[in-house]
Formats: C-alpha cells, sequence, structure tokens
C-alpha cells in the first residue's frame, strides 16, 4: 500500500478527535495543507502584483511625462536617477528605464499570473471541487512554493544591485542578454534572473505535476470527467500545458547560462564591440527565440485558461444558469490547449524566417479564433436571459469576457504576418497582450478571489469597496489600453524611453499623459482591493456555508475546512456541477452531492433511468 | 494500514492508479520535454550550416552497454525483491550502482577522447551539444544513482523485502528510464552526429 493512504487514514483520526494541534511552523509556514500553501501562493501573487504594478506606473511616469523632474523619486531609485547638475532636474536612468519594463513583464507574467493564479486556484479548489482530502503529494506541494518563495527572493534582491536587475525584455533575447558589454543588466542582474527562473520553472514543475497526478487519481466516487466543474479542466490542462513547456524554457535558459559564463556560441555569432570581435561562432540567436516562444505561447494559455476556467464557474453561478456548452467548453479549451503548442513562431515573423513557414504559422495561429469564440459566446449565451446576480466576482468576471473580446479581436490583425511585420513591437502589440491576457487574467483572479474568499477565510469580502474596484479598474484599465492601439498604429515602437525627439509623435503627447494619469488611478483602485482583502480576512462579515448558491463540492464543507477537508467521509457525486434553475425544481440550484432519487420533480426522462439505478445500488457507507 | 472507510453504492468509484506512480511519470514527461527540445534544438541548428562535424568515438557503445546491463541488474534486483530473496536485491544494487558509475566514469573518458579528436565544448555549437547532451543526461542520472543509494541503504535496513518493494519498483522504472533515454540520445547522435 501507499503511503498515501496511511496519510489519508491519519487525517481522518486526527479529525474524529475533534482538534489537531500543529505548531505554528507546520501550520502556517512549511505546510503541506493545500489550503495554506494556496493562500501563501495568493498572499505573495498579490505582493509581487503590487510591485509589479509600481514598476509600471514609473516607467509610464517617464512615458507620460518626459519632461518631469523625477528628483522625488531619488530616496527610493537612488542612482537610478540622474541629476542634472546644472539645472537640478532629475532624469530617470535610460538603462533602468528597460530595467523597469523587463522586471515589470517579469513579474507580472511569471510571478503574478502564473504562480498567483495557478499557485492559488489550483492548489485551493482541486482537492475541495474533486473531493480529495489534499493534493497526491502535499510534501512536493510545499516544495513548490518554497521553490518559488527562494526563486521570489533572488529576483527581488536582483532590483538592488549596482548594475541592476535584468535589462533585456522578459523575452531575454540574446546577444542583448548574454553580453554585459551591450547593457549593463546584462551581467548579475541577468545572472540573478536565470537561476530564479530556474528555480521558479522547478516550483511550477513540482505543482503542474501535483496537479495533474491529482485530478486523474483522486476524484471522489461519481466524479466522472464528465462531472467535473469548468475550473478542474481549466487548471488540469493548464498544468499540461507547463509540464510540455517549462521544461523547454529550461533548456533555453541552460544554453544561454552556458554561453553567458561557460565560453560557448549556441546564441552568439560573429558579435563585434567597439570594433573587436568576439570569439564566439556559429550561434543563432533565431535558435533562441524557438526555444523561449516553445514555452512563452503556451505561457499566454497558462495564465490565461484558469481565470477562464474560473469565470465558467462564476458566471454561471451567478446567472443562475447552466453553463451554455459544457462539451464545448470543454473542446475549446482542449482544442486552445492543442494549438497554443504549434503557433509559437508568430511572435517571430520579422525574425528573418523563412515566409513560407510564417504563412503556416499565420493559419495555425488565426485557427485559434474559432474555440475562443466558442468560449467568448458561450459566456454571453449563459448570461442571455439569466437572474444575474451582480457580485463583484460576476462583474470582474464580465469585466474577463470584454477584455478577452476586446484583446482577441486584435489577435486576428497580429496574427497575420503581413499585418505584423507593421505592427511588431509596437504599442498595438501591447494594448494586444495587455487586455486579453494581461487584463483578462488579472480580472479572473480577482474574481475568483472576490467569489472563494468566504471558503478561503470564512469572512466575506466587502461588496460595496468590491464594486468601486470593479467600475475603476474596468474603466481604467480600458483607458489605458485602449488608446494604446491608436498610438501603435501610429508606429510608436515599444520599449522606447522617449519620444520627444520625434516631431511626428507629438500630437500623441497628451494621448500618452492621459494613459500615465489613467493607470495611475487604476493602481490606486486595486490599493482598494488590497485593503478590502486584509481587513475583511480580520473583519469581514461572517460568511454562510454556501454564500453564493453554488453546487460545486466545495461548499459542502464546514466554512472552515481543517485539515482532511471533510470532517466524516468525503461526499459522493451524482450530477454534473451546473444544475441551475433547473424547471420543476424547489431551489434554483441543486448541489452535485444530491442523487436523482431525490429531485423526481426536475429529472429529465434519462436522468430518472439513472434514479432508478442508484435506487437499486447500496448507497450506503460501509464501514468496516 | 489500509484506509478503514470503503465506499460502495451507486457513485461509481473512478478509475485511478496509485499517485505517486504517476507522479513519477510526469517526472519523466518533463525530462522528455528537456532532451526533445534540446535535439530538436541539434536538428535545427545543424539546419543552418556551419556545423562541426565529426565521429563518435566507438567508446560511446561500451558505455552504451554499460548502462543498459545495469538496466538488467535493476529489474534482477526487482524480482528478486518480488520472490522475497532480500539478499538477491541487495546485491542486484550494488551491481546496478556500480554499473551506474562506470557509466559515469566512461562518459567522461569519451570526452577526453573528443578533446583528443578536437571537438571542444567551448567551440563550434556542433561540439558543444555533443557535450550538453551527455552532461545533462549524467546529471540525471546522477539524480538515479542517489535514489538507487537511497533504495540499497534501505534494503539493508529491513528485514522484509516486501518493505522496500514499492520503492525499489520507483527507482527502478526511472532507472530503465534514463537508461532508455540514453539509447535514444545515442541513436539520435549516431543518426545526426
Amino acid at each position: 500500500m501507499s503511503t498515501a493512504h496511511i496519510e489519508l487514514t491519519d487525517v481522518m483520526e486526527h479529525d474524529d478527535h475533534g482538534h489537531h494541534e500543529q505548531s505554528f511552523i507546520s501550520k502556517y509556514i512549511f505546510s503541506t495543507d493545500h489550503k495554506t500553501i494556496a493562500k501563501q501562493f495568493l498572499i505573495s501573487g498579490i505582493v509581487w502584483a503590487l510591485i509589479g504594478g509600481i514598476l509600471s506606473f514609473i516607467f509610464r511616469l517617464q512615458l507620460g511625462f518626459p519632461n518631469m523632474d523625477m528628483a522625488w523619486l531619488r530616496p527610493f531609485l537612488g542612482e537610478w536617477i540622474n541629476i542634472d547638475a546644472a539645472t537640478g532636474i532629475g532624469k530617470l536612468d535610460t538603462e533602468f528605464y528597460l530595467a523597469l519594463v523587463t522586471m515589470h513583464g517579469t513579474i507580472m507574467v511569471f510571478f503574478v499570473l502564473t504562480a498567483g493564479l495557478s499557485g492559488t486556484f489550483s492548489n485551493f479548489l482541486i482537492p475541495l471541487q474533486i473531493g480529495a482530502r489534499d493534493m497526491a503529494s502535499g510534501f512536493m506541494n510545499m516544495l513548490s512554493y518554497w521553490f518559488f518563495f527562494t526563486s521570489s527572493v533572488i529576483m527581488f534582491s536582483s532590483m538592488f544591485i549596482s548594475t541592476g536587475p535584468a535589462s533585456g525584455g522578459w523575452v531575454i533575447y540574446p546577444p542583448l542578454s548574454a553580453l554585459p558589454q551591450a547593457i549593463s543588466g546584462s551581467g548579475l542582474g541577468m545572472t540573478l534572473w536565470l537561476v530564479a527562473m530556474a528555480l521558479f520553472i522547478v516550483s511550477t514543475l513540482l505543482g503542474g505535476i501535483n496537479y495533474i497526478a491529482t485530478v486523474i487519481n483522486m476524484r471522489t466516487d461519481g466524479m466522472s470527467f464528465s462531472k467535473l466543474p469548468l475550473t478542474i479542466w481549466a487548471f488540469f490542462l493548464t498544468a499540461i500545458l507547463g509540464l510540455l513547456s517549462f521544461p523547454v524554457l529550461l533548456s533555453a535558459a541552460l544554453l544561454l547560462i552556458l554561453d553567458r559564463s561557460f565560453g560557448t556560441s549556441f546564441y552568439l555569432s560573429e558579435i563585434y564591440i567597439g570594433g573587436e570581435a568576439l570569439p564566439n561562432m556559429g550561434g543563432s540567436p533565431v535558435l533562441f527565440q524557438h526555444l523561449f516562444w516553445f514555452l512563452g505561447h503556451p505561457e499566454v494559455y497558462i495564465v490565461l485558461l484558469p481565470s477562464l476556467g474560473i469565470t465558467s464557474e462564476i458566471i454561471s453561478t451567478n446567472s443562475r444558469k447552466p453553463i451554455f456548452g459544457y462539451r464545448a467548453m470543454i473542446g475549446s479549451m482542449l482544442g486552445i490547449a492543442f494549438l497554443s503548442f504549434i503557433v509559437w513562431a508568430h511572435h517571430m515573423f520579422v525574425s528573418g524566417m523563412n515566409p513560407f513557414v510564417g504563412s503556416i504559422f499565420v493559419l495555425l495561429t488565426l485557427i485559434i479564433a474559432v474555440p475562443s469564440a466558442i468560449k467568448a459566446f458561450n459566456y454571453i449565451t449563459t448570461l442571455w436571459k439569466g437572474n444575474i446576480v451582480f457580485t463583484p466576482a460576476m462583474l470582474f468576471s464580465i469585466g474577463l469576457v470584454s477584455f478577452f473580446i476586446a484583446g482577441g479581436i486584435t489577435g486576428i490583425f497580429l496574427g497575420n504576418a503581413a499585418l505584423d511585420i507593421q505592427l511588431h513591437d509596437t504599442y498595438f502589440v501591447v494594448a494586444h497582450f495587455h487586455l486579453v491576457m494581461g487584463s483578462a487574467a488579472f480580472f479572473g483572479m480577482v474574481a475568483g478571489v472576490y467569489h472563494w474568499f468566504p471558503k478561503m477565510f470564512g469572512r466575506m469580502m466587502d461588496r460595496k469597496l468590491g464594486y468601486i474596484h470593479f467600475w475603476v479598474s474596468f474603466i481604467g484599465i480600458y483607458s489605458v489600453f485602449f488608446p494604446m492601439h491608436y498610438i501603435g498604429i501610429a508606429g510608436f515602437p515599444r520599449r522606447y524611453y522617449s519620444f520627444t525627439n520625434f516631431d511626428a509623435f507629438s500630437t500623441f503627447a497628451d494621448l500618452n499623459a492621459f494613459i500615465t494619469i489613467s493607470a495611475g488611478v487604476t493602481f490606486l483602485a486595486q490599493l482598494v482591493f488590497v485593503f478590502n482583502f486584509f481587513y475583511s480576512i480580520y473583519k469581514g462579515k461572517k460568511a454562510t456555508p454556501n454564500p453564493w448558491k453554488s453546487n460545486t463540492l466545495e461548499w459542502t464543507t464546514p466554512i472552515n475546512p481543517g485539515h482532511g477537508n471533510w470532517p466524516g467521509a468525503i461526499p459522493k457525486v451524482y450530477r454534473w456541477p451546473y444544475d441551475y434553475s433547473k424547471p420543476g425544481a424547489k431551489d434554483d440550484f441543486i448541489p452535485q452531492t444530491v442523487p436523482y432519487s431525490e429531485t423526481p420533480e426536475s429529472n429529465l426522462p434519462h436522468e430518472q433511468e439513472l434514479a432508478e439505478k442508484e435506487k437499486k445500488g447500496d448507497t450506503g457507507i460501509k464501514v468496516e | 494500514m489500509v484506509s478503514n472507510v470503503q465506499i460502495a453504492g451507486a457513485p461509481k468509484k473512478q478509475l485511478s492508479i496509485n499517485p505517486k506512480k504517476f507522479i513519477l511519470w510526469l517526472f519523466m514527461v518533463s525530462i522528455v520535454m528537456v532532451f526533445a527540445s534540446l535535439t530538436s534544438g541539434f536538428v535545427v541548428r545543424q539546419a543552418e550550416g556551419n556545423w562541426l562535424n565529426y565521429n563518435l568515438p566507438v567508446e560511446l557503445l561500451v558505455s552504451t552497454i554499460i548502462l543498459v546491463l545495469s538496466s538488467v541488474s535493476v529489474q534482477w534486483a526487482v524480482r528478486a525483491a518480488k520472490n522475497k530473496e532480500l539478499n538477491q536485491t541487495r546485491l542486484g544494487l550494488i551491481i546496478t550502482l556500480v554499473l551506474g558509475t562506470v557509466f559515469l566514469i566512461s562518459q567522461i573518458w569519451v570526452w577526453s577522447i573528443l578533446v583528443e579528436n578536437q571537438v571542444y565544448f567551448v567551440g563550434n555549437p556542433g561540439g558543444s551539444f555533443l557535450y550538453v547532451l551527455m552532461g545533462v543526461h549524467g546529471f540525471h542520472l546522477i539524480s538515479g544513482l542517489i535514489y538507487l543509494l537511497i533504495m540499497l541503504v534501505r534494503a539493508y535496513r529491513v528485514d522484509k523485502a516486501s518493505k522496500i518493494q514499492f520503492q525499489l519498483g520507483q527507482s527502478a522504472t526511472y532507472w530503465h528510464f534514463l537508461d532508455g533515454l540514453w539509447v535514444y540520445l545515442y541513436v539520435f547522435l549516431l543518426i545526426y552526429h
């Protein structure tokens, strides 16, 4: 017998004794309980999101107000603000500007929307929604968090070294990222970046392997794949994407480390610095781009899919209607997951790739519009004629659908190689991915926090503050990213420090200032959320067992579930999770644990047959 | 030992295998992706030209055979554990550990022969890739050796082979995988060197 079973018996016995004493360290720090680990990921993610947000606001100040005196930032940024000796005006260091952009991207994509999102909700919801006591391996789960934490510490410390953090963009293309002579951030900062990311990949793999093993092997009785909530489907597919793509980033990073520190030439060739040739010959920088984007594109869906799953659950619950096209939703997620591996070269249309290969990638890329549109239509048709309950979580989910559509449409533009030659690396791209992946995934994450906060902390978050948070964020995000499309079409390249030297761009100065102000307001709204979050943990209204009248298993646990989740036996599952407003039913929701034999009034003909079978079958629990 | 609650009835028990076993398989999938990306990088880069061509040293075949033999010995240890022959299990593990270590040493020996043939780690990527493939595989092999070493220590601490049978099976699966991985790399290098 495996050790897993021993643990399970252990857990149940402890629960029978009522309360199980744990030391502070094993309960809150090196915990192997999936719920505690989820909270650790969530709070780390929130801290990272604030850091990433502040970084972006600093470079937005530079872009919106290029003539601004930034001397007041000197207490925080020190030498990164250059004071002009004659005028006393402080300017942001140009290389530090690139460092800010790089760290903002890295933090948001990996530390917030990968670890913060998957780490929180996969950990929290997978065991609770499939009916398991914990993850397949609680120890690996704990390791996953602490690898992430170590990685975070290293990444954070890289921001405080004299040569600055990595500055070659979050995509770290060599040769820029390989040569310290190219930019000072490619020295120690880049080394720390690579070390941190290697640890991060280990963390993601440990977590992802656990999620997959748990979903496949630890579902409760009756919880077949066709009865799984869409959240679990989304987390499951996300974990598979991560398992297949993150190792590739690890090899790309390994070769880059060898190039940087051991003198090999995987990515470097025929480079002259100050008229002197480097010894490296025969490398191929495009090879790095291929390896990077083989991770990089699935990564987009690693970021987005969990949010889409969370949204499916929240929209269905709060529309009081079954999700429209449950199987189509699963099919489209499978389609997106599969396609995400064969479209990576659409990031490389201008890399000198063979144009014929490019045209194949155009075709494959545009096919993604089909499953994406299926999802968008299914969200809208679920909302259609529903008894919509506008909880903050619901508003954020609807906001996600809006961003997903608005940002997805520009994806069709960018997926075409011919158009991409014009739009590549402009603010049009920045607007596209910030809407479709950044903001949409972020809204999904926030929606999840509002929705599952009662289960996490046993209290409710404040509704009114939630509404303020939503409306300011929603309008603010559109105000930030919508104008960027115009700026991008006008030709503004991304990652430029300043545009004041180009006459053609001066007409857009006001628009850039407007974007910066909107970004500031949006950021302030997030502080409302942070306040609401921490305040509600201690002072929020006490939650009821099932505050949203939801069907899924997590609401059958006690309000504050202990170690092992259910005090008695694990509930069994009889039906799919979306029986909302079923005609004939007493309530407008029927939890998954209710057998068909108890609901003869609402059963469909084929469900009535199932009910007969249930009656014949022994449904009791045998204790041996 | 066995979970004391058994649930029977209409909701069907879901098909599942031991999660720990499954975790090992998923772990191996992630290693496969590392080598899939490295070898496809190899092929893509080679297609671009400016590639160092060299002959694979014959000695590489020797180390391959050694590693394949170690797979046989670890399987023998597993079988011995099933037949409750604890001493044979210990012996099998020792043989596997020795063969694994010999393999690693012979890989380093191959490196010295490569250097004699003027195929260097630093230089044309054609050579560098060979060292990286062998090195990354060797790194994983060390992890496999540590796993087997732990099993050997345990085999001396227990009185019955059945107590370590599950873990022994896991370590053997991993070892077979590392062996198969090397055979793949060897055949790959034979074709593409």
